[in-house]
């Protein structure tokens, strides 16, 4: 029971994107559509969770000092297994995502999690954490994703909800849109989590 | 005009912070202000500059030859890393009014993806060393602009009453919108 709550905590009371406000970038750049917030969170789950295993597993081998850089190396091989299972299963989504599959590197908040969670905990919590914390990024990501392609294409999934072609609000499918989406989300986020006091 | 049209792209159109969304969490979180916004984007400027020099001659002279180029995403992340204690380093002993100025900004550096971005961006376009370069100091030019612009609405906006739920990131980032929004004008001028 008790481990449960380190995969809850990262869905809802430290949810990577709109509670500790991590991992904005690709948050911001990639969510045109639903479609593309899920392959991204799915790609960042899937090194999240690697590395936060490996780095728990080998933990007491690392020495102090260059930790940040053994780090950087293990989440960096995963993002270059990523990056060529991508391009050769899904290049459609490959091309939508482009750099930031990349730059899933410097996403902080996979850093954050082997610094602050993974090199201090048990394997099996390291991978709960992960997974929480992935799952969350995901539901996040993919939310925006949604709200910006209803609203400036009016489909969802690809799927036509309402309007036709153009008479949409196209903006929120440009880069001003995304940022404005995110900010009324993390807004609607406080007011709810202020109110059932999670 | 090759030049001139890569900056202004770079700076203006392309922006690295507005439009392509490189660079946030340092856009968001150190734009509180001029000052500080200022030494980052300096020391930004510095290290993406050297990056691109030192990486184009890696990915050409290195994982070209050798046949690697997937390792590219390991790589240039190193060399920045190693590029950024290097820096400090050598900012430490020599010049240490600089490092004062820059100091606590360079570690942050390593995991701004702006850095890491461009040095992908400029492998992809296939720029030659020259371009590369230029087009590092453009990005960083059109980085420490969005930082400056936001870090004085910032100021200026401490002193307004925002509502409970709104204060924090949400007006911030409705405001890096709004600045977003004013950066698509510039979208008619190169293509």
């Amino acid at each position: 029971m008790s481990s449960l709550k380190y995969l809850t905590n990262g869905l809802i009371k430290e949810n990577p994107i709109f509670v500790l406000v991590l991992g904005t970038c690709p948050a911001l750049a990639v969510t045109t559509s639903a479609v593309n917030g899920l392959g991204m969170g799915a790609a960042t789950l899937f090194v999240l969770l690697c590395s936060n295993v490996i780095i728990s597993l080998i933990k007491n081998f690392i020495p102090d000092k260059v930790r940040i850089a053994a780090f950087i190396v293990i989440i960096a091989s995963f993002v270059t297994i990523v990056d060529l299972v991508m391009n050769a299963y899904s290049p459609e989504l490959y091309k939508a995502l482009g750099i930031f599959i990349p730059l899933i590197v410097v996403n902080c908040m996979i850093l954050g999690r082997a610094e602050a969670f993974a090199q201090k905990n048990k394997v099996l919590y390291a991978f709960l954490d992960g997974l929480g914390m992935g799952l969350g990024f995901t539901l996040a990501i993919t939310m925006m994703g949604a709200i910006r392609e209803i609203l400036g294409n009016g489909t969802i999934f690809n799927i036509r909800i309402f309007g036709a072609e153009g008479s949409t609000l196209l903006l929120f499918v440009l880069p001003p849109g995304a940022f404005i989406t995110y900010g009324f989300l993390i807004a609607v986020m406080n007011r709810i989590r202020m109110k059932y006091n999670l | 005009m090759e030049y001139i049209i890569l900056i202004i792209s770079a700076i203006l159109v392309n922006n690295v912070v507005l439009a392509q969304f490189l660079g946030i969490c340092p856009f968001l979180g150190v734009s509180t202000k001029i000052d500080t916004s200022v030494g980052m984007g300096m020391a930004v400027m510095f290290v993406m500059t050297l990056a691109n020099l030192v990486t184009y001659f890696i990915y050409n002279y290195l994982l070209v030859p050798l046949g690697i180029q997937f390792m590219q995403t390991i790589t240039f992340i190193f060399v920045i890393a190693f590029l950024v204690q290097v820096v400090e380093i050598i900012l430490k002993k020599s010049v240490p009014a600089l490092y004062q100025a820059l100091g606590i900004y360079l570690p942050l550096i390593t995991t701004n993806c702006a850095v890491l971005g461009t040095a992908i961006l400029a492998m992809q376009k296939e720029l030659n060393l020259v371009m590369s370069v230029l087009y590092a100091a453009s990005i960083a030019v059109g980085f420490t602009l969005a930082l400056v612009l936001m870090a004085g609405i910032r100021e200026q906006m401490v002193l307004t009453g925002n509502p409970k739920g709104m204060k924090g990131f949400p007006i911030t980032l409705i405001t890096a919108g709004l600045l977003s929004l004013a950066f698509m004008g510039f979208s008619g001028i190169v293509k």
